[in-house]
């Protein structure tokens, strides 16, 4: 059976239209570039100053000048480019990327989104998260639906300081798909196995569930 | 032209305790390590650090950090170096969080001669505290001040001896706007070449901003 975070990668990549330049978070969302279906062309941003982020180079063959926004080598493929990252940051509150793809802390029915403090305990800075949030055209965050206690993450209001207020467009978790809208959440596609009793245990905000919800692919 | 190119200790000479210090670099990925070394080795104290993050524990301003030669830092950024938490919480460093965008386009004020500029970026979160919020066109935005310092220590790749500069890679990142920013400009490049050896066309940071060069 395959994962949480690949059914995720695997749903968010299937977002992405030809020719989208994306934004993809550390961790989870990174995973997304593996499932890009092979007859779109996506262009990755990376926020410290890249276009066209290619893959993971191979063992001795890194450029100790070309990372991602991790921090970790990548390569750039034909066609991608360097900039400063005040350009970069111009692309990105511009509205020049179609789609970024976060994790979150808390979500809630609003579209607010928390992901970089929990106070007291994890202040490691918000680093682009809040100009991305804000910029790019779609805010997708991507997510496993409930915390490792299986705590809520979706909730009807958030507790924890905001990275941006009411900007969240698509939440994807291992069991459904997820559209903010303002009339509140609504569930479009549940994974396979999953059933409305189950992610509703799970979810503390309203869901609202239409008549025709499908499965998650 | 100047020849703008001097040695390591000379530099020195420029970097006292209590200065405002831009540093480039993302994860140490452009930062000017050499001269990071060198002031860590000097122990000029009481610094505030303008650098996107902390580096890592034992590296570059890292280093400067765990040494108690920095007082505040202002960055976006500080998770890839646990002991600037530490710190933060323990009340022995100041910290000025801001948001990655928001940082770069401060700086870019700061040598563009800018009395600040509109970011929707941070609206309705912990980040418009204490700043003053302007509506246009229906939308709101935060009002957001330049950032300038005394010294900006720069990473190039190339830089001919009058100061034009060329990057490479993601290492570009923050050098080319605090190289704008600061009253004196100190670069440090992997290769010094003669004036004339640039191409113009390829030059990103132009010589005019620079003060001093030396040799990573």
């Amino acid at each position: 059976m395959t994962n949480s975070r690949e059914i995720i990668a695997r749903r968010v990549a299937r977002l992405f239209k030809d020719g989208d330049v994306v934004n993809l978070g550390i961790g989870l969302p990174t995973l997304v570039a593996d499932f890009v279906p092979k007859d779109i062309n996506v262009i990755f941003q990376s926020e410290n100053g890249l276009l066209g982020l290619g893959p993971t180079p191979l063992a001795g063959q890194e450029n100790k000048d070309v990372i991602n926004a991790g921090g970790q080598p990548v390569t750039v493929l034909p066609g991608g480019c360097f900039f400063d990252s005040a350009m970069s940051f111009a692309i990105i509150r511009g509205k020049h990327v179609a789609a970024t793809v976060l994790g979150a802390l808390e979500v809630d029915e609003k579209g607010n989104l928390a992901n970089w403090v929990i106070p007291g305990k994890m202040v490691p800075g918000m680093g682009g998260a809040m100009d991305l949030v804000v910029g790019a055209r779609k805010v997708i965050v991507a997510m496993e639906h409930t915390t490792k206690k299986g705590e809520p993450k979706i909730l009807k209001k958030c507790t924890l300081p905001l990275t941006a207020c009411e900007e969240v467009d698509i939440i994807v978790t291992e069991l459904g798909f997820m559209e903010v809208t303002p009339e509140g959440i609504v569930l479009r596609e549940m994974a396979p196995g999953v059933t409305v009793e189950e992610i509703k245990a799970k979810t503390e905000a309203e869901l609202i569930i239409p008549d025709n919800l499908t499965v998650m692919e | 032209m100047i020849n703008k190119v001097v040695t390591l200790e000379e530099t020195l000479s420029f970097i006292q305790d209590g200065q405002r210090i831009m540093v480039g670099g993302f994860l140490n990925v452009g930062a000017p390590l050499k001269l990071l070394e060198a002031i860590y080795e000097k122990g000029t104290k009481d610094l505030t650090v303008i650098s996107n993050d902390t580096s890592f524990v034992d590296k570059g301003v890292g280093k400067l950090l765990a040494n108690n030669q920095i007082k505040k830092v202002i960055g976006s950024y500080i998770g890839s170096n646990p002991e600037t938490g530490k710190r933060m919480n323990d009340g022995r460093l100041e910290v000025e969080l801001v948001p990655q965008g928001t940082f770069a386009e401060r700086i870019r004020c700061g040598g563009a001669g800018l009395g600040g500029f509109l970011t929707p970026t941070g609206v309705g979160t912990i980040v418009e505290e204490g700043k003053e919020i302007l509506e246009v066109n229906g939308k709101k935005y935060l009002l957001e001040l330049p950032l300038k310092a005394d010294i900006a220590l720069i990473k190039a790749y190339k830089a001919d001896t009058f100061g034009n500069l060329v990057y490479r890679g993601t290492a570009r990142n923050f050098n080319p706007l605090m190289a704008m920013a600061a009253d004196l400009v100190i670069v440090e490049a992997e290769e010094i070449v003669e004036v004339g050896a640039l191409n113009p066309e390829e030059i990103v940071t132009p010589g005019i901003f620079v003060d001093k060069i030396i040799q990573g």
